[in-house]
C-alpha cells in the first residue's frame, strides 16, 4: 500500500520544499490560487526560490492582507519570477514586486500567457521545445532561435519544467483525482502535470477512492502527490465578495 | 482618459468596433475600455465571448452579492455564463487562439503604427510590462481591433508612423477607434473611415503623428437607434 496522499496541515505538506526550489503556484485572479499554500510557505520560510504564476499578486476578491506571492517577496524568498505580468495594468496600482525588481533584487522572465502555460504543458507531455507564432517580431524573441514553417515565423521556446506545483481544487478524492469549478482550472492542471511534486489545497471533504466518476476527472491522480483539505474560515483562507473584501479594506484604512 | 474627452465616449467608440462583429463570431476582449463591447446589443447575431483564462461563452457582469467566486472573466471580473458555456484549461484556451478560432481580438493600446504595428505592453521607461494574453491574442486572431484615447495625456498622437515603444505585434491592427474617429490600417497606410461628431478633419489631421489618407467627404461614426 503506498503512502497516503493526505496531509493533515499546509506546515506539514510543505515542510520539506528546499531552498533553490521552482515553484509553480496556480489561479487566475484569486479564482484557484493556493492562498493557504502560499500562506504555508511563508512560514516554512525556503529561500532562492523561482516563482512561476501569471502575476504576482491576488485580485478584488481577497482582501490585501491575504497570503500571495507578496508574501514571499516580502520575506527575501523568491530569486526569480517568471510571469505574464510583472508590472501593474494600470499606472496608479503599485506592486510588491516592483520596489524589489527595480533595486534588482528580483530576477523576472516576462513571458506571453499562452506561451507560460504551453511551456508547462510541455514539460508535462515530455517535449522539450515548440515553436509559437506569439511574440514574433518583439523585444522578447530578439537574438533568440526562430524557424519558418509554411511560410510564417515562429518562436523556439522551452518547457519548464517545475520542482512543486501549489494548486487549489474543488474536489479531490484519496488519490488525487481532481475536479475544479468553473474558472478554477486555469493553469492549475498544467502547473501539476509540469511538477515533480504537486501540492493541492482542496476545497470539499477529501472523498474516498471512486467517488468521482472516471469521466469526470478533469486531472488524473498520476499528476497530484499531496492533498489538504482547506479548513473553514477564519482558519482557513477562502475568498470573499468583493463587497466584503471593499468593506474590510475601508474598515482597515479607519483604522 | 476619461469621458470628458472630446468626441466619442469609450462606450460609443466600443459600440462602434462592436457593429463590425459578425453572426457566429468567437470574440475575445482585452482588459480596460474594449470589454465595453460586451453591454452592445448584438440582436439576433450570435456572438461568443472567449477568455483567456478559459471560459468560453460567458454572458454579462453579476450584481453585486451574486458573484460566484469561482467564475471571473480575463479581468477578473465576476460574471454569467450563457447557455451552452464551456471551461477549458489554460493550455487548451491558448490553442485556441493561436489555431485561429478567435474571429477578433479587441484590444487597448499606447500606440498604433500606420503599417498595422502596435504597442500596449510597455510603457517608456518601465522595467518589467504586463503581456498577459495580448501577444497570443494579437499574432492569431484573425482580425485584430484597438479600442484607444486619440492623443495621450499630454496630448501627443498615438496614431504614429512607428511606435517608439515595444511592439506587442507587427503588421496585425485591422481597425482603429478612438473618441475623434474610426480608422482603418490598409496595404497601402492608415485611412481616416469615420470621424466623430463635433470633431473636424483638421482636428484629426493635427493630432495624428503619420499620413492618413482623408475621403473628400467623412461619414460620421455610425451610431446605433
Amino acid at each position: 500500500m503506498p503512502k497516503s496522499k493526505v496531509f493533515q496541515s499546509f506546515a506539514e505538506a510543505v515542510a520539506d520544499i528546499p531552498d533553490g526550489s521552482t515553484v509553480g503556484f496556480g489561479g487566475f485572479a484569486v479564482v484557484g490560487m493556493p492562498i493557504n499554500l502560499y500562506e504555508a510557505l511563508a512560514e516554512q520560510g525556503s529561500k532562492g526560490l523561482t516563482c512561476v504564476s501569471n502575476g504576482t499578486r491576488g485580485g478584488s476578491t481577497m482582501p490585501s492582507d491575504a497570503p500571495t506571492m507578496e508574501w514571499l517577496i516580502r520575506n527575501d524568498q523568491v530569486r526569480k519570477v517568471i510571469c505574464s505580468f510583472t508590472a501593474p495594468t494600470r499606472a496608479s496600482q503599485k506592486l510588491v514586486f516592483s520596489e524589489y525588481y527595480e533595486k534588482g533584487l528580483i530576477e523576472a522572465e516576462l513571458v506571453p500567457q499562452g506561451t507560460l502555460a504551453e511551456r508547462m504543458r510541455a514539460a508535462g507531455a515530455g517535449i522539450p521545445a515548440f515553436y509559437t507564432p506569439a511574440a514574433v517580431g518583439t523585444e522578447l524573441a530578439e537574438g533568440r532561435e526562430t524557424r519558418v514553417f509554411n511560410g510564417r515565423e515562429y518562436l523556439l521556446e522551452e518547457a519548464l519544467p517545475l520542482d512543486y506545483a501549489f494548486i487549489r481544487a474543488h474536489q479531490a478524492d484519496a488519490f488525487g483525482n481532481l475536479r475544479f469549478r468553473r474558472s478554477q482550472r486555469n493553469f492549475n492542471p498544467l502547473m501539476a502535470m509540469a511538477a515533480r511534486v504537486t501540492i493541492v489545497e482542496v476545497e470539499e471533504d477529501i472523498l474516498p477512492v471512486g467517488a468521482i466518476d472516471p469521466d469526470d476527472v478533469h486531472l488524473s491522480g498520476i499528476f497530484v502527490h499531496r492533498l489538504v483539505k482547506i479548513p473553514p474560515p477564519p482558519e482557513g483562507w477562502w475568498p470573499q465578495r468583493p463587497a466584503e473584501v471593499a468593506k474590510q479594506e475601508a474598515e482597515r484604512s479607519a483604522r | 482618459m476619461s469621458d470628458g474627452a472630446k468626441g466619442l465616449t469609450r462606450q460609443q467608440m466600443c459600440d462602434r468596433l462592436a457593429m463590425e462583429f459578425q453572426d457566429g463570431w468567437i470574440v475575445n476582449l482585452g482588459i480596460g475600455i474594449p470589454t465595453l463591447c460586451s453591454n452592445f446589443d448584438f440582436g439576433d447575431k450570435q456572438i461568443i465571448f472567449h477568455a483567456e483564462n478559459g471560459v468560453i461563452g460567458y454572458g454579462p457582469l453579476t450584481g453585486a452579492g451574486r458573484e460566484d467566486l469561482h467564475l471571473v472573466n480575463a479581468g477578473g471580473q465576476h460574471v454569467t455564463l450563457h447557455p451552452g458555456a464551456a471551461i477549458v484549461n489554460h493550455a487548451d484556451s491558448f490553442g485556441m487562439i493561436r489555431s485561429g478560432r478567435i474571429d477578433v481580438t479587441v484590444l487597448g493600446a499606447y500606440e498604433v503604427a500606420e503599417n498595422g504595428d502596435f504597442a500596449n505592453w510597455k510603457m517608456a521607461g518601465q522595467k518589467g510590462g504586463g503581456i498577459g494574453g495580448a501577444m497570443d491574442l494579437a499574432a492569431c486572431a484573425k482580425h485584430v481591433f484597438v479600442a484607444m484615447e486619440q492623443v495621450t495625456r499630454r496630448g501627443q498622437p498615438r496614431l504614429v508612423e512607428r511606435c517608439a515603444i515595444p511592439v506587442t505585434a507587427r503588421g496585425v491592427v485591422d481597425l482603429v477607434i478612438t473618441n475623434y474617429g474610426l480608422y482603418e490600417i490598409t496595404p497601402e497606410g492608415m485611412a481616416l473611415r469615420e470621424i466623430a461628431p463635433g470633431i473636424s478633419v483638421d482636428e484629426v489631421k493635427a493630432t495624428t503623428g503619420c499620413n492618413l489618407s482623408i475621403p473628400r467627404e467623412v461619414p460620421p461614426v455610425k451610431v446605433r437607434g
